[in-house]
């Protein structure tokens, strides 16, 4: 069988992986990482130029219908990785056959939830991984997909000003419907309580978990604010036709959870005195979209808020309300945020994201006000930052995995 | 445990012109293994989720025991989708393992304790309860994923395709497995494949399905025996029946001057002509020249058997399913004195072992 490469990004470096070989016997030379993570096939971290890349051994319609899963998630706007190629027709040196290979790209400054807990995190971190998480759904579900595996081992978190972004990883089990039933989301849900809890539970009895959090209670409290975020986006309100002004409020509302409304049904009842609103169609990213376009920064969501806010802050400092958005903007970003994310020396620049950077600059003059008792300038801010903060922080450019045993439960039989 | 009736139930997707399960019928008993079988986009798949409360019902209902569960959420049917979700936990016990999920539920834990031991003494595990999964090898792994869906003591048992991503050597092992597992626990399983041998191997009873309407439900030998329609007909064994058409002559059907007794009842009302069935090992070699007349193509040769693929001027009708495609005559012969690669042939079914269709309509005409 001749090789067989379908790749959005032709990449001749590509062709000296060793194709021939199975997934787990590659040299180490080839590897970025030893091989890691709970999974049920083997997957590894390759170099690949400047680059890393996850490469998962499957079967071959199983690696087609993934890689399409996942450039239709990425049309679709919903974070996950990015599909790389797929590989086909390997055989060994033989003539013996090997699984197809699914690439995907390594996610710049993710997490693996392992690599989180891990580190000395603050106590609050599982809630606000669990709030990452239900959004992610949230938004999965919102375009009809039901991921059929939703675990904290299939997610990436990456840092979003103080709290996470989540991303989907793994779309092995997952479709793509035009709408969900309420069993399909049910499911989904029910599925995440229980591999939640089983990762957790894990982690305690590795000994990594914070010993107040208990599983099953951070588990149910995916399920919780999936609901109430859920409901806030699609549920229906009703209220008398005087009071129109709710119908902006249910929007500004919408929007400062971090979503668009395209379209909103509004309906009034057959006396004509009720008026009954449901959103039909939401969209996340209200913040981000809106720094993109003022800004053309492509930065997390919260990251994006607090940028906002800041931008806000200056307009108002400089007595600029009444010009131009888009100008105003465009000198935020010259004087004040570019200049805080240039003077990260380079060798911390792996450290963090630089809009984290700069939420957490911001986050560090608050601090040094409140301790001073007057306002600090953002230059003495940045300076002390990075002198005695940022160094002492963990490289998070390429995790890729903490030391886990690879569990390969179906595709290998003794 | 529980019985399970599907009853009218319909699943129609909106914007389809269509339903994608229509009005399906079918009674499953108290510990039976039933699979649904058919090609991609037959409604099986639909069908099984709408048992386990993924699809809305659009119309009739749907049954646990005497339980009416048509409108209720997954999680309130009593029913374990198996092999969704199979991930081990390195740092726990294979114990904790198989039993976390009941600690979510709310179980109390020597009950808990009480269930796992079952169930391990079932799938052989017992000595190994207190080890990390670290210590067992690739198959009792496996056991353990399959240990989690046991201890919830479910009602129902469903299976979506769990081996599709296993390859045939694992596919075959973990098929008996999962068959004789079922037959100890003796619960009510329904299991969704697209592979007819899968089907006829596992099930007490096989349901085929196309274009989201049942064809047949019976057990593997009655379905194989007495495939309800052409299309059940060609979708199940293989190598695939040869189907062809035949003209209805006094007393049978026409074979090229062999005439194929059929019961003049059975052919009132046929018109002129029938869909002739014959498995290719109910077929022998002719010692006159009459008979299906086939030049051999290819011959395959099994040891004690050997098959013959062939072209005939006999009008044969496309088979269905994993058979679809190409449609040669195929012939199970004498392995030790097999015709040659261009030889030409003549065949007669064995009595009593053809099936015959209604041209128009594909149903089977007799019994």
């Amino acid at each position: 069988m001749t090789l067989e490469i379908t790749t959005a990004r032709p990449e001749s470096a590509l062709l000296d992986l060793p194709w021939s070989t199975p997934l787990e016997e590659w040299p180490e030379s080839h590897l970025a990482a030893l091989p890691r993570g709970i999974s049920r096939h083997v997957v590894r971290f390759v170099k690949l130029g400047a680059r890393v890349l996850a490469v998962k051994e499957i079967k071959d319609d199983i690696a087609d219908r993934e890689y399409a899963m996942l450039r239709n998630l990425r049309r679709l706007d919903v974070p996950s990785v990015e599909p790389f190629g797929v590989v086909h027709g390997r055989t060994t040196a033989d003539g013996e056959p090997l699984d197809a290979c699914l690439i995907t790209r390594h996610l710049q400054f993710s997490l693996p939830y392992r690599a989180l807990y891990s580190q000395n995190l603050r106590p609050d971190t599982a809630v606000r991984l669990m709030d990452a998480l239900a959004v992610l759904l949230v938004r999965l579900h919102l375009e009809g997909f039901w991921w059929g595996d939703v675990s904290l081992s299939n997610t990436l978190f990456r840092r979003d000003a103080g709290a996470f972004a989540a991303y989907l990883v793994d779309a092995e089990t997952g479709e793509l419907h035009a709408r969900l039933s309420d069993g399909q989301r049910e499911h989904d849900l029910d599925i995440a309580r229980v591999n939640i809890a089983g990762e957790l539970m894990d982690l305690a009895a590795g000994g990594f978990l914070e010993e107040h959090a208990d599983p099953f209670e951070v588990s149910a409290s995916v399920i919780e604010r999936y609901h109430t975020l859920w409901d806030a986006l699609t549920g229906t309100e009703r209220f008398e036709l005087g009071d129109r002004w709710r119908v902006d409020e249910r929007i500004r509302r919408l929007n400062e959870l971090g979503f668009d409304v395209d379209e909103l049904s509004m309906t009034t009842d057959i006396g004509g005195t009720e008026i009954v609103i449901t959103p039909k169609v939401v969209d996340a990213g209200h913040h981000s979209r809106r720094l993109l376009r003022l800004t053309g920064l492509d930065v997390g969501e919260n990251q994006a808020r607090r940028l906002l806010n800041d931008l806000d802050a200056y307009t108002a400092a400089t007595d600029r309300q009444g010009d131009d958005e888009e100008i105003v903007a465009h000198d935020w970003l010259a004087k004040v945020y570019e200049p805080v994310t240039r003077a990260v020396p380079r060798e911390l620049t792996g450290r963090l994201e630089p809009a984290e950077i700069f939420h957490e600059v911001l986050e560090h003059r608050w601090y040094m006000s409140e301790r001073a008792g007057h306002d600090t300038p953002i230059e003495d801010a940045l300076r002390d930052y990075v002198t005695t903060v940022l160094p002492a922080k963990p490289e998070e450019k390429s995790v890729l995995g903490v030391d886990t045993e690879e569990m390969p439960v179906i595709s290998r039989f003794d | 445990m529980a019985t399970v009736t599907f009853d009218n139930a319909t699943r129609q997707y909106p914007g389809n012109p269509v339903p994608s399960v229509d009005k399906l019928n079918i009674e499953i008993a108290d510990g039976e293994f039933l699979v649904l079988v058919g090609p991609s986009g037959c409604g099986k798949s639909t069908s099984l989720r709408m048992l386990a409360g993924l699809e809305e019902v659009n119309g009739g209902r749907i049954l646990i025991g005497d339980r009416d569960v048509t409108n209720l959420s997954p999680k309130d049917r009593d029913v374990a989708m198996v092999f969704q979700n199979y991930a081990l936990y390195p740092h726990m016990t294979v114990a904790d393992n198989m039993g976390f999920a009941l600690k979510i539920a709310g179980v109390d834990k020597a009950e808990i304790r009480k269930r796992v031991e079952e169930a391990a003494k079932i799938l052989d595990l017992t000595p190994y309860l207190d080890r990390k999964p670290k210590a067992l090898s690739g198959g009792q792994r496996q056991r353990v994923a399959m240990g989690r869906a046991i201890v919830r003591s479910p009602q129902v048992f469903l299976m979506d395709e769990p081996l599709s991503n296993l390859d045939a050597k694992l596919r075959v092992q973990t098929r008996t497995q999962i068959a004789s597992l079922q037959r100890r626990l003796g619960v009510t399983t329904v299991y969704v494949t697209h592979d007819q041998v899968e089907a006829m191997t596992m099930g007490d009873r096989v349901a085929v399905l196309k274009d989201g309407i049942l064809q047949q439900c019976d057990s593997p030998r009655r379905m194989y025996d007495h495939p309800a329609n052409v299309f059940v007909a060609g979708f199940i064994g293989s190598p695939a029946m040869n189907l062809m058409s035949v003209p209805v002559t006094e007393g049978g059907v026409d074979l090229h001057g062999h005439t194929v007794p059929i019961a003049r009842e059975d052919l009132s009302g046929v018109g002129k002509d029938v869909t002739l069935g014959v498995r290719p090992e109910d077929l022998e070699l002719s010692s006159d020249q009459s008979g299906i007349p086939v030049t051999v193509d290819v011959v395959e040769e099994l040891g004690a058997d050997a098959y013959i693929y062939g072209s005939t001027e006999q009008k044969l009708l496309e088979a269905t399913g994993e058979n679809a495609g190409a449609v040669p005559f195929i012939a199970r012969v004498d392995g030790r004195r097999p015709p040659e690669k261009g030889e030409k042939i003549y065949l007669k079914p064995k009595v009593g072992h053809v099936h015959v269709f209604n041209s128009e309509s594909g149903l089977r005409v007799g019994d």
